[in-house]
């Protein structure tokens, strides 16, 4: 069983993001760290792979500056493998553009059997790159798995709806997006610290992929952004500290409103 | 200048269109002399009278999937109808599961770029804008497309209420589902119904949501009751949905639902932008959390910096008592 597994790597979320003035788009110049919601994909690629007793897990990731500090946290994780497309010519690439690059890197992995993805990533959470790689591999897609198990050549999925969830059966190869909490992600052990460090990743640039630069990044974005401006903000109320008398307040509040 | 056509992907559940799609038929018709809808499910007569009133001429349907998930199928019906010169100048549908998919698949069909997450649309001249909000809510971006349409566009719930144009019933015509070949592999085995009780999140006047602040999954027992006593609906932040302790049906924020209740409590609540997304709409907000540096009072009308341990079933004792 051998999963591909694309991650993002992102700006830390606890820092304050902020839009480049000239280009406006999401400044990611900075240190990138491994996308949370990517954890979980790891983690079931992981789990399948062992329970498959065989095969491995190849990262495929895109990035600016050759970021690799996110791919090692996955790969410390146990990932196998990672193929790493960084290219100038990527910058300003939209959610279609991304998934041409990441399909096209996914290509250049033998015998992958599944692809795993977040369902959307936690800095531009467009949330359609999964079912474009779906579309440009012409591969069945199952969104939105909160389970997942392989029987022979069929994934088997508990996928998430507005009501519940439903059971859905689709052959193999596939692509599917896993939600947080999916499973667990186990934290890189020491050993796996290490090991990751000499573990291959393989670098490309657009022309490697047989990508021409026109398709991607500024060049080949379907949309343009023309302003960009301060949402009106809502006005902070009043804080209390809890002196015993919260639920005085809150009645008061809520009677104030008729609700009760 | 208005568009000429717009394109709803239209939704509905047990013969009821949902809420979202008849505040995308209203915004569209204010955008396109021509909105109509595309529909797949088996009671495409059934819906066509409230598509109809809403706005919609037309309703192309596919007709029942029979199980197979709507992204494929669907979006190349839709191909099918734009490559047979009967394109709009925009699609748009709801970032709901089946928007989401049927965009992807669409975007790849059709080599156009899809925005996403949008909560406002408008027209300049011929093109159309969107807008977006980043960072929880405190940044808009306006966007426009830059390459000829049909443009694509994923529009947040609640971004528009819903207004009858007072129409009649929509015109029905089935469009053909081009064999999807491997591609459409996925089927739908079994459907599971997770029952809720009281109010739903979408319609509550008041909700009660709780987070990790609850410390342990028992205690959003506290969450229910309240709810109950107040007639609210109980909700969730991702946090305790991630770790299993209720079901994603009760999630409020940016991958749940987007509530605009009139009274939201946050009890346990941090505040994380995920969360804000889906309920920043609210009329009022009340805070209840232990740490007063939680993102979550910089929105809330009355904050309360308190154990919600305490302040919970205090709460509900003294509602009880009146």
């Amino acid at each position: 069983m051998n999963v591909v597994v694309c991650v993002k790597q992102i700006p830390d979320p606890a820092d304050p993001g902020a839009l480049d003035p000239t280009t406006k788009t999401l400044k990611r110049d900075g240190k990138l760290i491994l996308d949370e919601s990517d954890s979980y994909g790891v983690e079931m690629a992981l789990q399948l792979v062992t329970t498959a007793g065989g095969g491995e897990v190849t990262l495929v990731s895109m990035a600016p500056n050759g970021e690799v500090s996110g791919l090692r946290t996955a790969l410390a994780m146990g990932a196998a493998k990672a193929i790493l497309v960084s290219d100038d010519a990527l910058a300003g690439s939209d959610a279609l553009a991304t998934a041409k690059v990441l399909a096209k890197a996914i290509q250049r992995v033998e015998g992958a059997d599944l692809v795993l993805t977040a369902t959307e990533s936690s800095d531009g959470y467009t949330g359609t790159v999964p079912e474009q790689i779906a579309g440009l591999l012409d591969l069945p897609s199952v969104t939105f798995a909160k389970s997942i198990s392989v029987e022979g050549s069929t994934v088997k999925i508990q996928r998430q709806t507005e009501a519940g969830y439903d059971d859905v059966e689709c052959p193999l190869p596939a692509v599917v997006s896993v939600t947080a909490g999916v499973v667990e992600p186990r934290y890189p052990s020491f050993k796996g610290i290490m090991a990751a460090k000499s573990k291959p990743v393989d670098t490309l640039t657009v022309a490697d992929l047989g990508l021409d630069a026109s398709q991607v990044g500024w060049a080949g974005a379907g949309q343009q952004i023309v302003s960009i401006a301060q949402a009106p903000a809502r006005e902070a109320g009043e804080v209390f500290e809890d002196d015993g008398t919260a639920v005085e307040k809150i009645i008061a509040f809520l009677d104030d409103l008729k609700v009760l | 200048m208005a568009l000429s056509k717009i394109w709803v992907l239209a939704e509905a559940t047990d013969g009821k269109v949902t809420t979202t799609t008849l505040e995308l038929l209203t915004k569209a018709r204010s955008l396109a002399d021509t909105v109509e809808a595309i529909y797949s499910g088996g009671d495409a007569d059934a819906v066509a009278g409230q598509l109809g009133e809403y706005g919609a001429s037309k309703v192309y349907t596919t007709g029942d999937l029979a199980g197979a998930l709507p992204g494929v199928p669907v979006s190349d019906a839709i191909a099918a109808l734009v490559d047979g010169g009967n394109a709009p100048d925009a699609i748009i549908a709801a970032t709901s599961y089946y928007g989401r998919d049927i965009a992807g698949r669409l975007s790849v069909k059709l080599d156009r770029t899809v925005i996403t997450n949008n909560t406002d649309l408008e027209v300049d001249g011929s093109s159309l804008v969107t807008t977006e909000p980043v960072f929880g809510g405190t940044t808009d971006v306006k966007t426009t497309f830059t390459a000829a349409g049909p443009h694509l566009v994923l529009v947040r719930p609640k971004s528009f209420v819903a207004e009858s144009a007072g129409g009649g019933a929509a015109a029905v015509e089935t469009i053909a589902v081009p064999d999807g070949g491997k591609s459409a592999g996925a089927k739908v085995t079994n459907r599971h119904v997770e029952e809720r009780e009281g109010p739903s999140l979408d319609e509550a006047a008041v909700v009660v949501s709780g987070g990790r602040g609850l410390g342990e999954q028992e205690k959003y027992a506290l969450i229910e009751e309240l709810a109950k006593l107040l007639n609210a609906a109980p909700g969730a932040s991702r946090a305790i949905v991630d770790a299993g302790w209720v079901p994603y049906s009760y999630q409020v924020g940016q991958t749940g639902k987007v509530v605009k209740p009139t009274v939201y409590i946050a009890a346990g609540i941090s505040g994380a932008t995920q969360h804000m997304v889906g309920m920043k709409g609210s009329k009022n907000i009340i805070a209840i959390n232990k740490d007063a540096e939680a993102p979550i009072f910089a929105v809330s009308d009355l904050g309360i910096v308190g154990d919600v341990h305490k302040v919970l079933p205090q709460l509900i004792e003294a509602l009880k008592a009146r």
